[in-house]
């Protein structure tokens, strides 16, 4: 029990100089990290936000909201390859996107067929294996099709709506030149945003909860005024308020939306007040310019996120490309609308469902009485230690310390973030991790009143401890696997603390402080114990 | 001569003392049951979602004031509460209708009326949780201390015997309801924070619990003869200098956490000081004299003989 073969003993000093030489950078200051070479290890132990300040925001897109967007996207899909199809455009009537489905009527009841066949051709699966995402069949009625998106094609929308929303949002944030920010998706509808050390979180949460989606439409001036005061907008159009009050009637159809903005900046009107101009890519350039020649004289409506913010009149074709949109701004929301377009509109609506700011000052406050709890931890049990168990807690209140930049080390390495609940899980560990010295100490103390010797009360004490050891541990190990997956955030920290902690106090705690004691005995050779 | 806790060949009759630490356990029990469902638990709005704000000002103000002042934004009943020291206040407001921007606004308006009436106000920490994220956040703490319990069973069943499965899950639902007893008599507030903690209390419990077991095995296993009260009584004496020495060491390091740690934490771990205190009452005076009553025999125990040997040896 107490003999140690020399690779022994070498593999438990560099197992613990390993993690010494991990835990270092968190020792050194920034100017002298930056000159550590590479290869060595240089990461510090990230902080959680309720440490080092700043916002956490989960963000949850309804699926229904995707779905409508898909069969949006479908519509104007189904528009385009008719209008383009062989042989001249068919026309379309009674198209409805109710009861999550598009149907319409081909007025040529002749060329229904042709219809069907390049809509099947249009929304056949890509890839191998892929299963179809539309469902394309025909209706009750004569010349009636129905698109129907199967449930794959419904996952594989909100997948790929989120993954893009994740894209944009990275943008949006990127822009106000925040530090380091983690994006995650989490689960299927669901991203998770921690932006540390933030100085404004309102601005970031006006950034994440607008969609941005930018329109172009043209007015359509020959509604019905009495039809349009009763809600009813004539077939092809739609009746959308404006930002000022009161309400306008446009084409259903956009002219040309915010997908194809190449850069937006604010500027100023010619009135002097903050506006934003923007410039259309080539096609998005060319197909404005043919708009706007088409319709000279006409009003258009600027709409954003389904809100017309103005409605200028075309005075003559725009051909540069480029235009301005101006809506009453101040510079700063002037500033964020620029942002926003820039960035592109999200695929889908997102709310906040979670908000978690903290102060630095706040988080400050934590570390600072977070360490010294820790540290008068660290003394009382020390000295408890050391009055109970004499040498024997020397020993316990080393292995203790190993047992702390182990933690450290570990947690650097691997790059776990330390909350303030995992600094309590670290004062909870210093105070548990000295348990297996007490369990093997108290159970020498028995052996030696049972009268056994020096050496074979040390072998018992150890022999007999583990096996209490290794239940004990394996069960809390069991509890804070448990805890990781259950938990969230901050509690994910606790538990990652305590299970490295338990791993690494079986260590140092039995097998350090066994290897001392061997040490001791073999070069002192002892004649009694005083524990 | 080194300190001892628990002087050496102490004898305390703690069987003797079983129907005594039965009927308190079971009074506790029910006390702290009936406690919760008479008076609730001052939820967080981690489980009934809603807007927490922690604010801080430059002078103590006057509570009644400032509720009058936050009730006068209009933005639904508030609730306030000194929180550590009397000059940071804990504000909360149920969740507004509508979107987030719905949240910004009531944290805005807030924000705006406090700036103008109070100088060099802060607000240090703000917080908001939907209803629907609150119900999942219930549902896997309810997920995760229900698990925690049947592998604990489990393990204890595997590793030592039915009967021991069973006497440390009855001491520990009598620990975990104490605990929640005691969140309901202060209403100190219980958000997940307190779930983990109540998960760490299962854990050190069990520690005392599974350290007293082992032993009992092994004098099962030693003195064959023995009447069964006398062995627990041996085992829990013998194992009691440790029980105490541990308790105390893990007391030191939460004590100092509790008074000088910070206050976001002090619920978390004024639960697990009161979890260890519970926890070492329960597995001296409940789980072991438990054992008794389910009718462990020596004999059950020499079974495992085997099974244990095969993790005689670690480190």
């Amino acid at each position: 029990m107490l003999d140690f073969p020399k690779w022994k003993i070498w593999s438990i000093w560099l197992t613990i100089g390993l993690c010494a030489l991990l835990a270092l950078p968190n020792a050194l200051p920034p100017s002298m990290l930056a000159s550590i070479p590479d290869g060595l290890p240089k990461s510090q132990l990230p902080l959680g936000l309720d440490l080092r300040g700043g916002s956490h925001l989960m963000l949850e897109a309804l699926p229904t909201d995707v779905e409508k967007a898909k069969l949006e996207s479908l519509e104007e899909t189904v528009r385009g390859e008719l209008r383009a199809a062989e042989g001249g455009a068919i026309g379309i009537s009674d198209l409805s996107l109710a009861g999550n489905r598009l149907s319409f009527s081909v007025t040529e009841l002749a060329r229904t067929d042709q219809a069907v066949q390049i809509l099947n051709k249009v929304t056949a699966p890509l890839g191998l294996g892929a299963s179809r995402e539309v469902e394309v069949a025909r209706g009750s009625v004569p010349g009636q099709i129905v698109l129907t998106p199967t449930q794959a094609g419904i996952n594989a929308a909100v997948d790929s709506a989120m993954a893009q929303a994740v894209e944009v949002i990275r943008k949006r944030i990127d822009e106000l030149g925040t530090r380091e920010p983690t994006i995650v998706r989490q689960g299927a509808t669901r991203i998770v945003v921690q932006v540390p050390g933030l100085q404004d979180p309102e601005a970031l949460k006006a950034l994440l909860g607008k969609t941005a989606k930018l329109e172009f439409k043209l007015a359509d001036v020959t509604a019905d005024q009495v039809e349009v005061s009763q809600g009813r907008a004539p077939p092809g159009s739609q009746i959308l308020p404006v930002q000022d009050g009161g309400t306008m009637v446009v084409k259903r159809r956009a002219i040309i939306s915010g997908d194809q903005l190449v850069d937006a900046q604010v500027s100023t009107d010619q009135n002097g007040a903050p506006a934003v101009s923007f410039r259309f890519d080539s096609t998005g350039g060319r197909r404005f310019a043919q708009a706007t020649t088409e319709n000279v004289g006409k009003p258009f409506a600027i709409i954003l996120d389904g809100v017309v913010i103005s409605a200028p009149n075309i005075n003559e074709p725009i051909l540069g490309g480029s235009g301005i949109i101006m809506g009453n701004y101040t510079v700063q929301s002037a500033n964020e609308l620029a942002i926003l377009l820039r960035s592109g509109k999200l695929p889908v609506e997102l709310k906040v469902v979670e908000e978690r700011t903290v102060g630095p000052d706040l988080g400050a406050d934590s570390i600072r009485a977070g360490a010294i709890a820790s540290i008068v931890a660290v003394l009382a049990v020390a000295l408890l230690m050391v009055v109970t168990y004499g040498r024997f807690g020397v020993y316990a209140v080393v292995a203790l310390f190993f047992n702390v930049i182990m933690i450290l080390g570990i947690m650097s390495a691997a790059g776990f973030t330390l909350t303030l609940p995992g600094i309590a899980g670290m004062v909870l560990t210093i105070g548990a991790a000295v348990d297996a010295n007490v369990l093997i100490n108290e159970r020498i103390r028995e052996e030696q009143r049972k009268g056994r010797g020096v050496v074979a009360s040390i072998e018992t004490g150890f022999k007999e401890a583990s096996r209490t050891i290794w239940d004990a541990n394996s069960l809390n190990i069991i509890v804070a696997i448990i805890m990781f997956a259950f938990g969230s955030g901050p509690i994910k920290g606790f538990a990652v603390v305590l299970s490295i902690g338990i791993a690494t106090s079986v260590f140092t705690a039995v097998t350090l402080v066994r290897l001392m004691v061997s040490r001791w005995v073999a070069s002192s050779r002892p004649q009694s114990l005083s524990i | 001569m080194p300190l001892k806790l628990v002087p050496d060949n102490t004898n305390i009759g703690f069987v003797k003392l079983r129907f005594i630490a039965f009927a308190l356990t079971l009074l506790l029990t029910i006390g702290a049951a009936g406690l919760l469902a008479v008076r609730g638990l001052n939820l967080g709005v981690d489980f009934v979602g809603g807007l927490t704000m922690q604010v801080e000002f430059a002078q103590a103000p006057a509570i009644d004031t400032l509720r009058e002042r936050v009730d006068r934004v209009g933005v639904g009943d508030s609730a306030l509460q000194e929180f550590g020291n009397d000059r940071t206040i804990l504000i909360r407001l149920p969740l507004p209708e509508g979107d987030q921007s719905a949240v910004q606004r009531v944290v805005g308006k807030v924000r705006t009326a406090l700036e103008k009436d109070y100088q060099g106000v802060k607000f240090a920490r703000v917080e908001s949780v939907s209803g629907k994220v609150s119900d999942e956040l219930i549902k896997d703490g309810l997920w995760a201390v229900g698990l925690s319990m049947l592998f604990v069973a489990l393990f204890t069943w595997f590793r030592f015997e039915w009967y021991f499965g069973v006497s440390t899950v009855v001491a520990l639902v009598h620990d975990v309801v104490v605990t929640l007893g005691f969140f309901s008599l202060t209403q100190l507030e219980f958000d997940l924070n307190i779930v983990a903690a109540v998960l760490t209390i299962i854990g050190y419990s069990l520690n005392d619990k599974v350290v007293i077991d082992d032993r009992v095995r092994e004098n099962l296993r030693k003195y064959r003869q023995m009447d069964i009260k006398q062995i627990i009584d041996l085992s829990v004496n013998e194992t009691l200098p440790r029980t105490v020495m541990t308790s105390v060491t893990l007391l030191a390091a939460l004590v100092a956490l509790l008074i000088l740690g910070p206050e976001v934490i002090f619920g978390f771990t004024a639960a697990m000081v009161l979890g260890i205190v519970v926890g070492t009452y329960s597995s001296i005076f409940v789980s072991s004299s438990l054992l008794i009553s389910l009718g462990v025999k020596p004999r059950a125990a020499a079974v495992e003989d085997k099974r244990a040997a095969g993790a005689e040896r670690i480190g």
